[in-house]
């Protein structure tokens, strides 16, 4: 009720990479991943715990994790991890002011120097750093 | 006229080229009162253009011809006065300052502005974005005077002077609090038309309050919740571009940029 009156768009919008360009996309697939990359990290921790079992509950968790769908699972956390290392530096670097143009006499059509081609480079970067090392994980992955 | 209900993601997409000849296009209006507890309907439109048509003026040509109860704020219709904001096609822009020919539709759907309260149909309640730039204390602040009989002028050289202009041209028009992530989901928020502004007095080497206003900004809703999605400066209308003033700012605060 009080999210209708006060008009706001909510996680819905907040999580809509359509409408603003790269650096918006970005910004959620870094919040995508970093979700992911959290869920791995419980998840990771719990699938190490079982060596407290014994060898035979580890033995048996290990089973569990070298299936094919325990593959593309770890293919993404590589794309994930890379992704979201990369972008976080450029991000981070933002944040410290740096790389984010300078201030000036704004001139028409009025470009955002601040959303200049070292920002848009650095994403596309991030993308291809985090496929290419999806392909190399899911080589050595499905290699065997 | 005809009067539906659809959700505003409902929206009818055809691409026409509109010439120097008259073109008729639909333009879909969201009408809503939320304090008579009125739902969101729209309320379609046949509205002659032409290439200079802006969208303010087909909806001035609904509220002379059609319906003249369409709420709508306005003022300069020159990009000046920041009134007219409002979603256009789903991103929000001032309805003056965008052509109908540059939208490459036929159907032109206008909502109020995200993450304001609306008042009714397209307009929305601007109290909290002037709160906000009450509270970033936009003015110099220093004990001495420029106006004193015995003083000269502050002297600024033009790079001073540089620092802070582009972001001296807000307008307050709300359309970066309007598309920016954290305004979705934080209402305590600063956002960035608040911060930027802030920037814009802290660069400004007359003044001598940088601590009253970074005491306001350094909180968990103020400076620190901006996530760079750069958003905001996308749908400036003034080039003021407020992510390049949120990151000058953080820089500041961390001790990388004087």
């Amino acid at each position: 009720m009080a999210e209708r009156l006060s008009n706001r768009e909510g996680i819905k919008g907040m999580a809509n990479p359509t409408r603003y360009g790269i650096e918006r996309f970005a910004y959620w697939v870094q919040r995508l991943t970093g979700l992911g990359l959290l869920a791995y990290l419980i998840g990771h921790i719990y699938e190490t715990s079982t060596i407290v079992n014994g060898k035979i509950a580890w033995n048996q968790m290990l089973e569990l994790t070298q299936t094919p769908q325990g593959h593309i699972l770890l293919t993404l956390v590589i794309g994930m991890c890379v992704f979201h290392t990369a972008n976080g530096i450029r991000v981070m670097l933002g944040h410290g002011g740096i790389g984010v143009g300078k201030p000036g006499q704004p001139e028409y059509p009025y470009k955002a120097a601040s959303l200049n081609y070292k920002q848009r480079l650095c994403i596309w970067v991030s993308i291809a750093l985090a496929a290419l090392a999806m392909m190399y994980g899911a080589s050595v992955l499905f290699g065997d | 006229m005809a009067v539906v209900a659809a959700k505003p993601s409902e929206e009818p997409k055809s691409n026409t080229k509109i010439t120097g000849q008259t073109n008729t296009i639909t333009l879909r209006i969201s009408r809503s009162n939320p304090s008579e507890g009125q739902e969101s309907t729209f309320a379609e439109f046949q509205v002659p253009v032409q290439k200079w048509t802006t969208v303010l003026e087909a909806i001035l040509y609904v509220k002379q011809n059609f319906d003249h109860s369409v709420a709508v704020r306005y003022s300069c219709r020159q990009a000046s006065c920041g009134s007219c904001g409002m979603k256009i096609n789903g991103r929000p822009a001032l309805a003056c300052y965008t052509k109908v020919s540059e939208l490459n539709s036929n159907v032109v759907t206008v909502e109020p502005m995200n993450n304001f309260p609306i008042i009714r149909d397209l307009a929305v309640d601007f109290k909290q974005l002037i709160s906000n730039h009450k509270k970033m204390k936009p003015f110099i602040i220093r004990e001495d005077s420029e106006v004193t009989p015995e003083s000269k002028e502050f002297i600024q050289t033009p790079q001073d002077l540089e620092k802070f202009l582009q972001f001296s041209y807000c307008i307050k028009c709300g359309l970066c609090n309007s598309a920016c992530p954290t305004m979705a989901t934080d209402e305590s928020f600063i956002g960035p038309q608040g911060l930027a502004q802030a920037y814009r007095y802290v660069a400004d080497n007359r003044d001598k309050g940088k601590d009253e206003r970074l005491k306001v900004i350094d909180d968990s809703h103020g400076i620190w919740r901006c996530h760079f999605a750069g958003s905001c400066s996308h749908v400036c209308p003034k080039g003021v571009d407020p992510a390049m003033a949120i990151q000058l700012l953080r820089g500041y605060m961390l001790g990388f940029r004087k």
